[in-house]
């Protein structure tokens, strides 16, 4: 009995049980206490999902998607059992079989691709944070064509770091949050480290730290910074290298940072016209050469006690002329084509507005100096007192990877860093173990393929040089399905999952015969031209046949792309399956702490539904390893090594001692990162809240690329086996290899037509070009950007479904500046056409100010198929809503010389899905009032889901 | 404002209902016998009990309506409800005592009306009390209420006695009843006209505190579809529907029945054409109704986008 | 009785910064995930899954664009859930009982066993912060997670409001308005927190932080930085004499 005469219950029984594991909702991988209740049929059912307040990742906190667990769990768009299709491809049309019907299905068709030519299998994954066992998978299968996501979505950011200084933004680092002083956030809507940026975001609000948000849309993150600069999308680059050009002509730059940990001193070969012009000077042993300038010789930059020079003419010992990389960054980037002034229009940002950035970067970086007393010793040997630190800091993501320019925009920005001397020093970015990792600790990309065999080694990495691009005898045939490690993307270390299906289906460079695909909606969000892509999965050839044979899918719900496969395979939802967050692919870590985390069945699916069989995919992949007899995957009499996917995460080792989880190895649980399998290692994993951590120890906190103490503990932890160097390549010089390849140096040359691209663009030092849509568009008929944000409540196109979520985010408007509303004559609650070089679509239309005056953006992903995802075909997201992909190509605006250019990073391959310019006009009002273009709705065998909902009814006092 | 038919009728069937108990009980002449002392009290006991059980239909749990009779001390519509009741008990005793005796008592039959108008008066201070709805936050709305109310007790309760008095005082008083009631409307929505929200110094800039920085303006609701609130309280209609339903509410309302009541009390004809001025006076409250509830801005609508959206 | 109290002995409210929040709708779902399986009836949706998808929630976020007349538009994301004013209308309209405030915390309620569901405590809260259940018919609003902050059953640095607890920026505060040592105190005192709409007169307890003022393009530059291009030698000649000084530590 509370006050005032009611009947209150201030202690309500909560739930029976906590179970801890680890959000899916998006990629972020927040720890979360699942709260299970007893449900009507007396079967554990989901009370309330919160944030684990012990877990590394959001140490409590839970983002809207979350929280939205229950109704992802309980979807009615789940699917129940093993499909096979009946109808033509796209329907929706399917059979119910059994799992062993399946099986033995996929297993045929696999087995006889591996037999004959493994290459005709593609199998491509989606964010599913699996790839430490797909990729070897696809490895041990030897098929070449096999990469995740990641070329579409940011490979530009990874590899400009990886490539720059061994790390990159996101999984890879963070800004230092308890000790930077200014901080900078370029093209981030959401980005995966959704809730450590929010609580990273607080943090500097909390300590009032100014934050400066360069977007040219001004929500979210942008909404709450300090000051925000609106600038006009893909010329982030220009802005960047503009501060740079102010930063030198201040003289605002760490010059002791440059010499001690980065290639800047390294002597650059002068010999135009030569095979060596631009390449660095290296001794016998291949070690770099610089100026000591107080001994005035040549010496390797790895000995001691060196004084190198930045700048001057040298002559080499063998007689050639050299210069500091240094002097050449310098000339660059000081001359008046990277003033403000000349970047000013092009970028939409004031020269004033870029000087005083400037000088606040320059100010916090130089005066507000940060120094931690901590004595460190570096891997040269020489002991430092204390720890001093550049606390500005930086993040970025989509926005300027996201264009054809994205790569080289990407090493900008880090040429920024590193001159400010603020990579993993205090205050500034921070590595998270394992990295850093720099090229030299990375593998090689890896293709050729024999029938029956394996392949050689990984099949994503980093290459050096045109000598390790994947081609064939010709030299410009590429092994692999979406020409990754071609003269088209040559450091493509993604793959390029958004070319396979064309490729595929133009049979460029070849045909394939099964298109194995897992958790990606490529009928839809994650392509390029989704009408297009549609077509080409349901495109025969003259004998009635379709192009792409056969199709095997897994999924856990019915999505756009479910419609396309020929096989389903139904996985179970997060919340019911063992999932490795794995320290051999993209652990969990934080600068602190190296960590990693597990998902395990915290209800059993058999009795979260009526009529539910489905499996995990991973068991489901390691089945079929099993059936077809993939080395590791069998014991010599045949029989499969392990028996589901948790068996795997316990007994497998990559190298001897390393598995897939780091935590209580060895046979006692004693031991950390290396060790013998631990039977009791996942009990130990769950009892510990889902997650395991080991403390980056105070003296490895910082400097990690140059620190004695983390290699040490590196090594001791199984991340890496010996020292790695990791010298900053601020000049990267495989991108001049390229370059010479271009000029007509070396044994392997791109063809004539990819030559003049090479050459501009593969430039050693970071420059910035105009998008390529745009150049070859006439910027009168398409005068406007669009782009798109993810919405922070919505999880590309998997929110949906989810009764919660969908409510935020039905149906997405076109936001359109004030100014150009004013000239189409468009006012709220209109709807307008908007037109590209290749498609037409028709959108509802919203005024919005907050916005640079020549974008245009939506929301990502919220439009959708009518009658996917068991939604109604009525559904506003399927009427109101509308995807912009389908005025994105993937490929270029033809061009005379009859090739098929990818829309794509010269040097990654990257989707350059930002680069879209637009055109809008307004739709005749007649027209209203669905947005086009429209699809047949697709169909399901699924139940019709409920008319309402009353979750939780069962537990409440009701009234 | 979400303008529920239940609600519409309730104000403008229980205001006719009790305007006519209200003069039944001020002792308006009306005919005699027991048919008469049947019929009329249930003519105007039904129409407000019709209107009171309309307005269950706009409650969520009608089998809780009870419970709305326990606020009175606080809540105008707990009281309406009281009052509402006593009225009732009231008006069946007097009829009991008129079908019985054929007599009509005064003084039973004063405090009846009294409580009949009160009961008016508390409906309309429901909708008078809330702050939240400048165009209803004043006292003409009761005004308006009560003299509506007594307007269509008038013309109903002349026309009811028509056959005993020809071309009446019934009819005089009618059309002045009209006229006034209209008056006060008229006054009333000359003021509605002044009163929106912003008249009263609430905009989006104070909803939100964030006038110091700038003109506010709604980029996105909360969600993509509709919601109680904005069902409820952000209803809009066009300028010109509203001044095209109001030329109606006037014709059918006002002008039709004055010229009716005019014509009678002129002519000195019988009173029972006296009906059709009620019908149509009735025909064009539920138009004014309707409009009392659709033109009302309420607050909320500030965080929707602002009433003119 | 739906008379308010006099005082109250505490007064528990929200503080909402609005210079933090970035609008993620985390408060918002993790609000009806909590309430839908615990205080009163669930928070229902209808169609679901269907053309008009519509439910019952407790806290929304809306977002406004701020247009100042010397620099670029901004956006707010403003989330609002009840303030528990201390003059509330909607206690005093409501003909039940069914609506209270709480003379221990000042919490506002609905006791939904009471409840008729007229909805003029809807029409006489100025906020738009009471939803009527599609489903049960009865009111709902934010409780204060009254059944989390005096719960036994959930540790004790978890009894704070679901919203409190989850938002990832950190932008809502919970605590005691009537001690002014409180940390909510505190908050409105440093950064002016203030009230939506004072002009109702229903004194909200929650307060809202207002956004910090945001730096224009054009404000006056007084950092920018001196060029050493200007002197001797020009950059080059910076170098060799910054580097002169670096080889002598
Ligand atoms: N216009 C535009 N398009 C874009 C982007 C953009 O910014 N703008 N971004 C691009 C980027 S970066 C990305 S990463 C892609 C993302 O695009 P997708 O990776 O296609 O994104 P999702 O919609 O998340 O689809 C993944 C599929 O996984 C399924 N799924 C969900 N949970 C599970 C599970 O537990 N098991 C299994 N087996 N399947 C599951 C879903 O049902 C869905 O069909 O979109 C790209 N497309
Ligand atoms: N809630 C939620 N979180 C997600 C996802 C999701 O779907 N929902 N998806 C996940 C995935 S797969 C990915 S890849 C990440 C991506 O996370 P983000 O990198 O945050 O991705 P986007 O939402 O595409 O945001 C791109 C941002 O760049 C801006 N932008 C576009 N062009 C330019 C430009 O030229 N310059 C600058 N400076 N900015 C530009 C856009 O306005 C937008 O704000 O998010 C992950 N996290
Ligand atoms: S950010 Fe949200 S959806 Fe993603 S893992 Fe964390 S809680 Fe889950
Ligand atoms: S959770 Fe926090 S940041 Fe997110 S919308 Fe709510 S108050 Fe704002
Ligand atoms: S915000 Fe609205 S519902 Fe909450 S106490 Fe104030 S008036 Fe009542
Ligand atoms: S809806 Fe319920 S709580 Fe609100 S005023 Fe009516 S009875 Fe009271
Ligand atoms: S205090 Fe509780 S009920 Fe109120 S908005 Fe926050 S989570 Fe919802
Ligand atoms: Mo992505």
């Amino acid at each position: 009995m509370g006050g005032d005469g009611h009947n209150l219950e201030l202690s309500p029984h909560v739930s029976d049980e906590i179970r801890k594991t680890t959000c899916y909702m998006c990629a972020c991988r927040c720890g979360i206490n699942v709260h299970l209740r007893k449900g009507e049929d007396g079967q554990p059912k989901i009370r309330y999902i919160e944030g684990n307040r012990d877990h590394p990742i959001n140490r409590g906190v839970l983002c809207a998607k979350g929280s939205a667990g229950i109704m992802q769990h309980y979807s009615p768009a789940r699917l129940k059992k093993p499909l096979l299709r009946v109808g033509e491809r796209g329907k929706g049309a399917f059979r119910e079989i059994e799992w062993e019907e399946a099986l033995a299905l996929a297993s045929e068709w696999l087995g006889e691709v591996r037999q004959r030519d493994p290459k005709k299998l593609a199998f491509f994954t989606g964010r599913d944070q699996s790839q430490s066992l797909t990729g070897w998978w696809a490895q041990q299968y030897g098929t070449p064509n096999f990469a995740a996501h990641g070329g579409f979505c940011s490979v530009n950011m990874a590899a400009g770091g990886i490539y720059t200084f061994g790390g990159a933004f996101w999984e890879f680092g963070a800004p230092d949050w308890d000790r930077t002083e200014l901080f900078m956030i370029f093209g981030v809507a959401e980005d995966h480290d959704s809730n450590p940026i929010k609580m990273g975001l607080a943090k500097l609000k909390d300590r009032g730290v100014k934050i400066i948000g360069v977007n040219p849309v001004r929500t979210g993150y942008n909404a709450i910074a300090d000051e925000w600069v609106g600038i006009t999308p893909g010329t982030d680059g220009l802005f960047i290298l503009a501060l740079v050009h102010e930063l030198l002509k201040a003289g605002s730059i760490d010059l002791d940072y440059l010499l001690r940990y980065t290639n800047a001193p390294w002597l650059v070969v002068q010999n135009e016209g030569a095979e060596d012009h631009g390449l660095f000077a290296r001794n016998e042993a291949g070690e770099p050469l610089v100026f000591d300038r107080q001994q005035e010789v040549c010496v390797s930059s790895k000995g001691k006690a060196v004084k190198p020079a930045l700048n001057g003419q040298v002559t080499l010992p063998d007689g050639r002329k050299a210069r500091p990389a240094f002097e050449l960054l310098a000339q660059k980037y000081l001359s008046d084509e990277y003033a403000p002034e000349a970047v000013s229009e092009r970028t939409g940002v004031s020269p004033s507005q870029i000087r005083r950035l400037a000088g606040e970067i320059a100010q916090a970086a130089f005066e507000r100096e940060v120094v931690i007393d901590q004595p460190w010793t570096d891997m040269k040997g020489e002991r430092h007192e204390k720890m001093v630190g550049r606390p500005v800091s930086f993040h970025a993501m989509r926005g300027i990877s996201a264009h054809s320019n994205g790569f080289q925009t990407c090493r900008a920005l880090h040429l920024l860093q590193i001159l400010l001397g603020s990579i993993d020093s205090p205050g500034g970015f921070r590595f998270k173990p394992p990295y850093p990792r720099p090229i030299d600790g990375q593998p090689k990309p890896h293709g050729g393929c024999k029938p029956g065999e394996p392949l050689a080694g990984p099949h994503l990495g980093f290459l050096r040089g045109p000598e390790e691009l994947l081609l064939e005898d010709d030299g410009i045939t590429p092994q692999r399905i979406d020409k990754a490690f071609s003269w088209d993307a040559p450091m493509s270390s993604h793959g390029l999952m958004h070319m396979v299906i064309s490729n595929a289906c133009a049979g460029d460079p070849y045909p394939v015969d099964v298109l194995f695909m897992y958790m990606a909606n490529m009928s839809w969000n994650s392509s390029m031209n989704s009408g297009g892509v549609m077509k080409m999965l349901q495109e025969k050839d003259d004998n009635g046949d379709y192009r792409i044979p056969k199709i095997i899918y897994s999924d856990a719900y019915n999505s756009e792309m479910v419609a396309f496969a020929d096989l389903v395979l139904p996985d179970t939802t997060y919340l019911e399956r063992h999932d490795c967050i794995s320290i051999l692919d993209r652990p969990i870590s934080e600068p602190e702490a190296l960590a990693d985390s597990l998902r395990w069945p915290v209800v059993d699916p058999a009795t979260q539904g009526e009529g539910r069989d489905v499996r995990g995919f991973q068991s489901v992949l390691l089945d079929l390893g099993g059936r077809l007899g993939l080395p590791g995957m069998v014991k010599p009499d045949g029989s499969a090594i392990y028996k589901d996917y948790a068996d795997y995460m316990v007994n497998h080792q990559r190298r001897p001692g390393v598995g897939p989880l780091a935590g209580w190895r060895g046979k006692d649980g004693e031991q950390q990162g290396r060790g013998e399998p631990n039977p009791e290692q996942i009990n130990r994993y769950i009892e510990n809240g889902g997650f395991f951590q080991a403390h980056v120890p105070a003296e490895a906190q910082y400097f990690k690329h140059a620190n004695r103490a983390w290699s040490d503990w590196a090594i001791e932890m199984g991340l890496q086996d010996g020292p790695v160097e990791n010298v900053f390549q601020l000049y990267l010089e495989p991108l001049r290899k390229f370059q010479l390849a271009a000029e007509g140096h070396g044994k392997r040359l791109p063809p004539e037509s990819h030559r003049a691209r090479i050459k501009a663009t593969f430039d050693p030092l970071p420059i910035w070009y105009p998008p390529f849509e745009g150049q070859q568009l006439d910027e009168n008929e398409f005068p406007y950007h669009a782009i798109t944000q993810r919405p922070a409540a919505m999880y590309h196109s998997w929110g949906s479904q989810n009764a919660w979520l969908r409510q935020i985010h039905g149906a997405n408007p076109l936001y359109v500046p004030g100014a150009i509303c004013d000239e189409a004559g468009l006012v709220d609650g209109d709807w307008a056409f908007v037109t590209s070089h290749h498609g037409r679509i028709k959108v509802p239309v919203r005024r919005m100010e907050a916005v640079n005056e020549k974008t245009l953006w939506t929301w990502n992903a919220i439009g959708k198929r009518s009658g996917a995802w068991n939604l109604d075909d009525d559904a506003p997201e399927a009427k109101k809503g509308f995807l912009l992909n389908h005025l994105i190509h993937e490929l270029l605006p033809p061009k005379a010389d009859g090739l098929r250019w990818s829309n794509s990073d010269p040097i990654t391959g990257q989707a350059a899905w930002f680069d879209l310019r637009v055109r809008i006009e307004k739709a005749d009002p007649q027209d209203h009032p669905v947005s086009l273009p429209q699809f047949e709705p697709q169909e399901d065998g699924l139940e019709q889901p409920a008319h309402q909902l009353t979750y939780g009814r069962e537990w409440g006092e009701g009234t | 404002m979400h303008p529920a038919i239940s609600v519409i009728f309730f104000t403008v069937t229980s205001g006719a209902g009790f305007g006519l108990i209200a003069m039944i009980g001020a002792g308006m002449p009306l005919p005699g016998g027991l048919l008469s002392a049947f019929l009329i009290p249930a003519l105007a006991g039904g129409m407000a009990i019709a209107g009171l059980v309309a307005s269950t239909f706009h409650l969520g749990r009608p089998e809780r309506a009870w419970r709305a009779f326990s606020q009175w001390r606080s809540s105008w519509l707990s009281r309406e409800g009281v009052l509402a009741v006593t009225t009732l008990v009231l008006f069946g005793i007097y009829t009991l005592i008129w079908m019985m005796t054929g007599e009509r008592l005064f003084w039973l039959g004063l405090p009846l009306a009294i409580c009949a108008l009160l009961t008016v008066y508390t409906t309309a201070m429901i909708y008078a009390q809330l702050k939240t709805i400048p165009h209803w936050h004043t006292g003409l709305t009761p005004l308006s209420y009560l003299t509506f109310s007594l307007a269509c007790g008038l013309v109903l309760a002349g026309s009811l006695g028509g056959h005993l008095q020809p071309g009446s005082l019934a009819a005089g008083l009618s059309f002045f009843a009209i006229l006034i009631a209209w008056l006060v409307k008229y006054l009333w929505w000359k003021r509605a006209h002044g009163a929106s929200l912003s008249a009263f110094g609430s905009t989006m800039e104070t909803a939100t505190g964030l006038s110091a920085i700038g003109k506010v303006r709604l980029l996105e609701r909360p969600h993509t579809g509709e919601n109680y609130l904005t069902r409820e309280m952000v209803h809009v209609i066009g300028r010109k529907h509203a001044s095209k339903l109001r030329t109606i509410a006037v014709l059918l309302g006002a002008g039709l029945p004055l010229l009716i009541a005019f014509g009678v009390w002129i002519l000195s004809a019988s009173t029972v054409w006296l009906v059709f001025a009620f019908v149509s006076l009735m025909t064009g409250l539920f138009v004014e109704r309707w409009l009392f509830f659709a033109e009302a801005e309420h607050a909320v609508s500030l965080y929707y986008g602002g009433p003119e959206t | 009785m739906t008379s308010l109290p006099e005082t109250t002995e505490r007064a528990l409210g929200l503080v909402i910064d609005l210079d933090t929040c970035v609008g993620c709708h985390a408060c918002v779902v993790n609000c009806k995930e909590w309430n839908t399986g615990g205080y009163g009836a669930p928070l229902a949706d209808m169609d679901p899954y269907g053309a008009e998808p519509e439910g019952a929630w407790l806290n929304r976020i809306h977002t406004f664009e701020v247009s100042p007349e010397d620099a670029p538009a901004s956006i707010v994301h403003f989330p609002k859930s009840c303030l528990h004013c201390a003059d509330a209308p909607c206690v005093t309209v409501c003909p039940t009982g069914a609506s209270y405030k709480r003379s221990e915390d000042g919490i506002v309620l609905v006791d939904e066993s009471m409840c008729i569901g007229c909805g003029l405590c809807a029409w006489s809260c100025p906020y738009g912060a009471r939803e009527m259940d599609p489903v049960e018919n009865v009111m709902k609003k934010c409780t204060l997670c009254v059944d989390r902050i005096y719960n036994d059953n959930i540790p004790e640095e978890d009894r704070v409001p679901a919203c409190v607890r989850t938002c990832p920026s950190g932008a809502r505060h919970f605590g005691d308005f009537s001690d002014p040592q409180s940390n909510v105190s505190q908050l409105v005192a440093e950064r002016g927190g203030f009230d939506l709409m004072p002009e109702m007169g229903t004194a909200p307890v929650n307060k809202y932080l207002p956004p910090r003022p945001k730096a224009k393009p054009e404000c006056a530059t007084t950092t920018t930085p001196a060029s050493v291009q200007a002197e001797v030698g020009g950059f080059l000649g910076w170098l060799d004499r910054a580097l002169e000084k670096l080889g002598k530590d």
